[in-house]
């Protein structure tokens, strides 16, 4: 079991530093969907532990909540792609143009 | 008809109001009506005055209630009115004088765009005097007293393109608004102490109810609104500014009624002064001194219209004078009272008249004295109308002025012998100012501008005139067998004569006398010597002349201890308000806006930083749930 821990965490600390030192708005949305999927395993991984549904149920939610995420937020990348002609988040530091 | 007195007072109110508001088809009419109101108030006023002749003596006296005005527990006040014999009196002085001052304005006015307008004020006032002559409480008297104040407020500032005349309407507003405050202080006083404002009740138990203190209280204040209002010193000063207003407005409320509302106040509130000797010294104090100013600037001005005011001050002051002296002199200062009302207001018609021959080729009337001179054959109806009214106002034997002003001297010298002698003195002084303003008027050698070719006024405005002019010889009848005392004793008491150490006629032969000397120390004075067109400069003339040019330096003196303080307290209001409490918002929107800087620093707008922010937050609060649970 630990090993299945171990490989979650690793996979969220990679998602979380890739979130904060990267600057392409896709890359940063795909580590993003890392630090979800890292959580997922995890949420199975003590499912599967407890010989409890809970954790399963609970990463089925993750799942949908982060496929409605992902039509919102590629919507917002290519709309400020669009605008912009960028994807760099920085160069996104206004609300306004 | 006694019970539809109350109609004259209604009758000018409607058709003021309705001449205010009709459009400009009643442009066309819009004088005829004012003059039939006022008219129309007269007759009545005549015909309850013949049937309260008719009236057995103890009866002349109709009160009625029309409804009640304010009812709050304690405090009730009626909108009642009284028609005794002074009200009477001053019925027919307002609606008579008022009526041929309304006709003479048909012609004065003529050429005025705005005359519809200037007849619905002159209604107006009408309306608000009688108001004020009819009340039967107190504060329905305040009511026709600020009524009469706004009028006379409008009709100074009626030419209100010129700065001065709407200066001058702003300064005779503000100076009653003084008055006004003494009035309305002495009839909370009233309700304080008796409980009631109505004239007949306050009067009746004064004496009985409130200790010699309240009534001295009561006389002084209603005497500071008698001087607000009859521009007495030390609330003179806007009475000759507001000659800037037009001449038949100076005629009748800046010298025929309005300003004697101050003496009628005195007289309808005799219980009250009655009860009060220190008021009552007041009062003679406020009327000497007065009376002794006023025809100090009378000798002084060239404007014909403010040495005829000067004179107006001191005729009331002669007045204020004799209802000071009490049931001695009561009667003796209405009666005063009535036969200036007519004389003066037919030498400020006749002064307009003047004005308006003298006109320049501008249609300006000329004001100036200095420009007039051989008016006598230029104008021979205006020369003989003001002749008699001179005559009447420097008592020459006969006319009615003889016999007011010689009956208040006669009450003086009872009071005292110091009164009684400056009384006499300001006769003489009457008689000198008022041959200067004939001789510079209408006897001298012309001084008459280029362009400037005086003729005889309209029928229109030398018609009321004549009528007045008829007036000032004939008033005298009313003291004739003592009908004046015997009328006005219903109201005011039965008179008391003080002995006097010389017979009566010695007094008006004196008087007599000092008139002559004035007379004839104008004429020597102004026929020995040419008079120039111009005024000499103020440092060519003695001291006494710049004195009275300058209005005896009445302005200067509210200028130092009113306006310029009130200014200062103003600048450093200002201050306070600016630094003090704008400084306060001010300083407390400044810190907010300056802690808002501080926070918005983090706010960067970097996606990363933000993220950073979440997982440091979240790592805090992880550790924390650790700790709280591992604990």
């Amino acid at each position: 079991m630990n090993e299945y821990l171990t490989l979650s965490m690793i996979l969220f600390t990679i998602g979380a530093v890739g979130v904060l030192v990267r600057r392409n708005a896709i890359v940063v949305f795909m580590c993003v969907e890392l630090m979800l999927n890292a959580t997922n395993l995890a949420l199975v991984t003590f499912s599967r532990q407890h010989g409890t549904l809970d954790g399963q149920i609970a990463a089925f939610f993750v799942m949908v909540v982060a496929a409605a995420e992902v039509v919102v937020g590629l919507a917002i990348i290519v709309s400020i792609y669009s605008t912009r002609r960028t994807t760099s988040v920085d160069d996104a530091s206004l609300l306004k143009l | 008809m006694l019970d539809l007195v109350w109609l004259v007072v209604v009758v000018p109110l409607v058709s003021g109001l309705g001449l205010l508001v009709w459009g400009k088809e009643g442009d066309r009419v819009g004088h005829l009506v004012g003059t039939v109101a006022s008219a129309a108030s007269f007759v009545i006023g005549l015909v309850a005055f013949v049937q309260l002749l008719g009236r057995p003596e103890d009866d002349r006296s109709v009160a009625d209630t029309l409804f009640t005005w304010i009812s709050a527990g304690p405090f009730h006040v009626d909108m009642a009115y009284r028609f005794d014999p002074l009200s009477a009196l001053f019925v027919l002085l307002i609606t008579g004088v008022g009526t041929l001052i309304h006709v003479y304005s048909i012609g004065y006015m003529a050429h005025d765009e705005r005359r519809r307008r200037f007849f619905a004020y002159l209604n107006l006032f009408v309306a608000a005097m009688l108001t004020l002559v009819l009340a039967d409480d107190y504060l329905v008297l305040f009511l026709g007293w600020e009524g009469v104040g706004l009028a006379s407020y409008l009709l100074i500032g009626f030419w209100q393109h010129k700065p001065s005349a709407a200066a001058a309407a702003k300064k005779a507003f503000v100076l009653n608004r003084v008055g006004d405050v003494g009035m309305a202080l002495a009839i909370m006083l009233m309700f304080a102490q008796l409980g009631t404002s109505s004239i007949q009740a306050v009067n009746a138990t004064v004496a009985g109810q409130a200790s010699e203190s309240v009534a001295t209280a009561l006389g002084l204040l209603l005497l500071l609104g008698a001087c607000g209002k009859s521009a007495q010193v030390p609330l003179q000063a806007w009475l000759l500014d507001a000659m800037e207003g037009p001449t038949p407005v100076s005629a009748l409320i800046h010298a025929a009624t309005m300003v004697t509302a101050g003496v009628y106040l005195v007289v309808r509130s005799n219980g009250i002064f009655d009860a009060a000797p220190v008021a009552q010294t007041a009062v003679v104090v406020v009327g000497l001194v007065t009376l002794l100013a006023g025809a100090w600037i009378g000798c002084t001005k060239d404007d014909i219209k403010k040495a005829l005011a000067g004179s107006t001050m001191s005729q009331i002051g002669y007045m204020m004078l004799a209802a000071g002296l009490g049931p001695a002199g009561y009667a003796f200062a209405i009666f005063h009272l009535v036969t200036h009302g007519f004389f003066k207001a037919n030498m400020f018609l006749g002064a307009g008249s003047v004005m308006h021959g003298m006109a320049g080729p501008d249609g300006e009337g000329d004001v100036d004295m200095r420009h007039y001179g051989a008016l006598r054959r230029a104008m021979p109806v205006t020369f003989a109308t003001f002749g008699l009214g001179y005559l009447a106002i420097i008592g020459f034997p006969g006319f009615s002025g003889f016999f007011s002003k010689d009956k208040i001297i006669e009450a003086a010298f009872g009071e005292s012998f110091w009164i009684g002698l400056a009384a006499l003195l300001g006769a003489g002084v009457t008689a000198f100012y008022m041959t200067r303003l004939m001789v510079m008027t209408f006897t001298s050698p012309r001084r008459w501008l280029d362009d400037v070719h005086p003729h005889e006024s309209p029928r229109v405005m030398t018609v009321p005139l004549v009528v007045l002019a008829a007036l000032s010889v004939l008033g005298g009848v009313l003291v004739l067998g003592g009908w004046i005392e015997h009328w006005l004793q219903p109201v005011v008491g039965p008179s008391v004569h003080h002995e006097l150490a010389v017979p009566a006629w010695v007094v008006s032969v004196v008087v007599t006398a000092v008139v002559a000397v004035g007379v004839a120390l104008a004429w020597v004075t102004y026929t020995r010597t040419p008079i120039a067109q111009t005024a000499p400069a103020d440092p060519d003339v003695s001291v006494l002349t710049r004195a009275g040019r300058n209005e005896l330096y009445g302005n200067a003196v509210n200028d130092t201890l009113v306006v310029r303080p009130t200014r200062h307290l103003t600048r450093v209001l200002v201050f306070l308000d600016a630094r003090l409490v704008d400084g306060l918002v001010r300083g407390l929107a400044d810190r907010l806006g300056d802690t808002s800087q501080f926070l918005r620093t983090p706010q960067t707008g970097y996606v990363r930083s933000y993220a950073l922010s979440i997982l440091v937050g979240s790592l805090v609060v992880v550790l924390a749930l650790l700790a709280v649970t591992l604990a």
